[in-house]
């Protein structure tokens, strides 16, 4: 009995880490390893280490249907849970508008803010001819077939969506004629344009530092109002004629079902944490701009989002 | 020599005794979740990250302790194989086809000392090479492309079929079916959901891991249940053990060549480990040929395998460290702990942090010599775990089962899908139709449908780009002769009936 006592002991251990039920939760709706698990364990050790929280924050990987079953488990079964936030982020809500969530809605849950975007990006490879945002632009106009994106979302995901709302702001129509390839993230698709099996890369900021870092890649635009402190070189696609914002937002989302204080409060942390010389260096770390929306303002935002998303998905076909 | 200072560098990072208590920690509970069937190298890696943070722990020292449990559980990963035919975890699938009959035949001891040597080796090399050519071999990941991929796959389904059956129609098909699970999902060119029936669960497909503890695990179970403990596999004794020394250096070439092999598909990003093992066995079946008596139980075929996967393992590291591509799905959750600790791993990874760099392959130098005392003379502490009665272990395995795929999803419902793999399994094993081609395909399927689109999309549909380059074609005539030749050879000699299916 002694060995099964052993067998058993081993597996308690390793389930050990289920934790208590009264620290708070902060659901990962993905694998380890992406941008929600970063959220998720930067935040969550944040609000630790500056007190805002009196236990460890335990993270969660709740993985399924790009977020829709976090989603779903939020809305059906912890409707009224105070003490769980929810990583999300730009494809959270461009699968709502998709109704890619098995036709749940961006109204079911309350989101609470974003504090930091990684700022989208169009690359090429080093040895490109492709010098300019123009360049690239012009090339497709004359024949679409003669570039191939890769990217690091499915084809019809936000990464998808950054060459084709630039070129739709450059005055092209012809939308679905544009090639693209969904890879298994921005190192992937970065990787298969380098080795030339594709014309340039459609991603993150913080896909592409190491590789900007290297020379292996040249960044045409980058996808926000401003250059982007740090990488100064990297014009953006509005001084460069086309009208274009498009981050990917680091943000949470918490249960529908909380009283406004709660709602509150999370707002309050979260603006806290925004604040933090922590947060800033994990930033700068990962290639985060700063991008701080909390409560109603972010709300707003995030309807606009929504909206724009459903518009051009129906453009592609992706959505009826 | 820039090794030798950047090695300088790295050994004074790991010879802390914080350090070196912590891969010897690592080590211990990586055999252990290597062992537990179940447990792979990458939920086992997954469940001891919140413990990393918990302790405070900095990214050296988190991600030494880390990489020991996936060293730790590719080596274990082998005992569970030989001793109950259960593969510990996927990669150690290929050890069962020689490991488990040379248990049978009382030889237990002796399979576990050569795999473990060959583990050894296949690590210590493929270790060693990651810090010579990392940087360098990195740059294979550029020269594959959709093309390059699919003809990849192809040539591991074609090979699989002379491998896993003595009838290519039930290998084939298996694989098929296989293919056929992998479809189920998001589609991922276009968005859409197939075959889910609108379930949620389903939209992100079947995780392999649910497929391989039904398939294996559960259907081991039924098979417990129906001859009432009889004739079970569980239940092989372990004798005394001692080092088979002509055994191991007879089989010196095997290693080398493996661990060569198994490096390289580790390099390659989604082949990894498994497809490592399997690259492996199969190429030093072909050399030793029908005299080599391979699936019957022989030194070689447990220590190709073995030297290869581990090898894979450390060969994944290279583009995880140097591309932030993940190589292997222990890698994708590694990533995730670097980009926790604000480690982008990249092409600048090697010059911006050369103390995590060189500091955790220091640490995985050292890992290897615990894990070569842990799993040669104290390989009976290992065994131990897994030698209780069968009625009561084969509860423990299914407890263990549950509890592992629970904590992968947090979801019922892949409880229920692993059960139902297990009827699965059970159903297959009976009609002789093999289960490592289902696995297969269901591992690489998503990849290689990914692939053959991508370059469809890339190409405009035209069939030719897939024959487009010198890799892709060599690939494809590799692939050709893997699945035609043996239709041929079977002729002339009867391949040993194999124990698995």
């Amino acid at each position: 009995m002694n060995k099964t006592l052993k067998v058993l002991l081993t597996s308690a251990a390793l389930t050990f880490t289920a934790g208590s039920a009264f620290a708070t939760e902060c659901i990962a709706p993905a694998n380890p390893g992406g941008g929600w698990d970063f959220t998720c364990r930067q935040i969550g050790k944040i609000l630790f280490d500056i007190g805002l929280v009196s236990d460890p924050v335990q993270v969660t990987n709740m993985a399924g249907a790009g977020g829709g079953l976090a989603f779903a488990h939020v809305v059906n079964e912890r409707n009224t849970d105070e003490d769980l936030i929810v990583a999300a982020s730009s494809a959270t809500t461009t699968r709502l508008a998709q109704n890619a969530f098995g036709g749940m809605t961006a109204d079911q849950v309350r989101f609470v803010g974003a504090i930091g975007a990684d700022p989208g990006v169009i690359v090429v490879a080093a040895d490109s001819p492709f010098q300019t945002l123009t360049d690239l632009v012009e090339a497709i106009k004359a024949d679409p077939g003669s570039v191939a994106f890769a990217g690091g979302s499915a084809a019809g995901g936000f990464d998808h969506m950054k060459p084709l709302q630039v070129l739709k702001a450059a005055g092209f129509s012809d939308i679905t004629s544009v090639k693209y390839i969904g890879v298994d993230g921005g190192a992937d698709a970065i990787t298969q344009t380098i080795g030339g099996f594709t014309q340039a890369m459609t991603g993150d900021m913080s896909e592409i530092v190491g590789f900007i870092n290297s020379g292996e890649v040249r960044a045409l635009a980058v996808l926000t109002e401003e250059r982007v402190p740090g990488f100064d070189q990297i014009p953006t696609a509005i001084e460069q004629g086309y009208d274009v914002v498009a981050v990917n937002w680091r943000g949470l989302y918490v249960p529908k079902g909380i009283s406004d204080e709660a709602f509150n409060a999370w707002g309050e942390k979260l603006a806290a944490v925004a604040a933090s010389a922590e947060w800033q260096e994990a930033m700068a770390a990962n290639g985060l701009a700063p991008f701080t929306k909390v409560g109603g303002d972010f709300q707003s935002w995030i309807d606009q989002v929504v909206a724009d998303t459903v518009e051009l998905s129906k453009e592609i076909g992706v959505i009826q | 020599m820039d090794l030798f200072a950047n090695l300088a560098i790295g050994f004074e990072v790991a010879l802390s005794p914080m350090t070196l208590i912590l891969a010897v920690v690592g080590c211990f509970l990586g055999t252990i979740i290597g062992a537990l069937p179940g447990l792979g190298p990458s939920n086992g890696v997954a469940i001891l990250i919140p413990i990393t943070f918990t302790m405070g722990l900095d990214a050296t020292a988190a991600l030494v302790l880390l990489t020991s449990v996936y060293y730790g559980a590719m080596y274990g990963g082998r005992i569970s194989s030989i001793l109950l035919n259960i593969p510990g975890d996927e990669p150690a699938m290929m050890t069962t086809l020689d490991g488990y009959p040379m248990a049978k035949n009382g030889r237990a001891g002796d399979a576990l000392v050569i795999s473990g040597v060959a583990s050894f080796v296949g690590a210590f090399l493929a270790t060693v090479a990651l810090a010579l050519v990392a940087p360098y071999l990195a740059r294979i990941a550029y020269k594959f492309g959709p093309a390059e991929y699919f003809a990849l796959y192809a040539l591991a389904f074609a090979t699989l079929g002379g491998m896993a059956s003595n009838n290519q129609a039930k290998s084939a098909l298996a694989s098929f079916i296989g293919l056929g699970i992998a479809l189920i999902g998001i589609d991922n060119n276009s968005g859409f959901t197939r075959f889910t029936g609108g379930n949620l669960h389903l939209a992100d497909g079947i995780d392999f891991l649910v497929a391989i503890v039904g398939l294996f695990a559960v259907s081991e179970v039924f098979f417990f249940i129906e001859s009432h403990g009889k004739g079970s596999a569980v239940g092989v004794v372990l004798g005394k053990v001692t080092v088979p020394w002509r055994e191991i250096w007879s089989t010196r070439w095997t290693m080398l060549r493996s661990s060569a092999v198994g490096f390289v598909a580790g390099v390659l990003p989604g082949a990894g480990a498994s497809l490592g093992s399997f690259m492996t066995y199969m190429m030093e079946k072909s050399i030793a040929g029908k005299q080599g008596g391979f699936g019957t139980g022989v030194a070689k075929g447990v220590a190709a395998p073995e030297a290869g996967n581990n090898a894979a393992a450390g060969g994944a590291l290279v583009p995880m460290l140097t591309l932030g591509v993940p190589g292997s799905g222990t890698t994708a959750v590694l990533l995730a702990v670097l980009m926790t600790l604000n480690i982008t791993p990249g092409p600048t990874l090697f010059a911006d942090r050369p103390d995590v760099v060189w500091g955790l392959i220091a640490a995985l130098l050292i890992a290897n010599f615990v894990l070569l005392a842990m799993n040669v003379p104290m390989v009976k502490v290992f065994v131990r775990i897994l030698q209780v009665p069968p009625a009561i272990l084969l509860p423990g395995v299914t407890m263990i089962s549950f509890v592992g795929i629970y904590s992968l999803s947090g979801s019922y419902f892949d409880l229920l899908l692993m059960v139902g793999f297990g009827v699965m399994g059970y159903i297959f094993r009976k009609m002789d139709i093999p289960t490592v081609p289902v696995i297969l395909g269901i591992l690489l399927g998503y990849q290689m449908e990914n692939n053959l689109r991508h370059a469809m999309t890339l190409s405009g549909g035209e069939w030719t780009y897939l024959l487009s380059s010198p890799i892709s074609i060599g690939l494809w005539i590799a692939a050709a002769l893997g699945f035609i030749a043996p239709m041929f050879l079977r002729r002339f000699l009867r391949k040993p009936q194999m124990v698995t299916d």
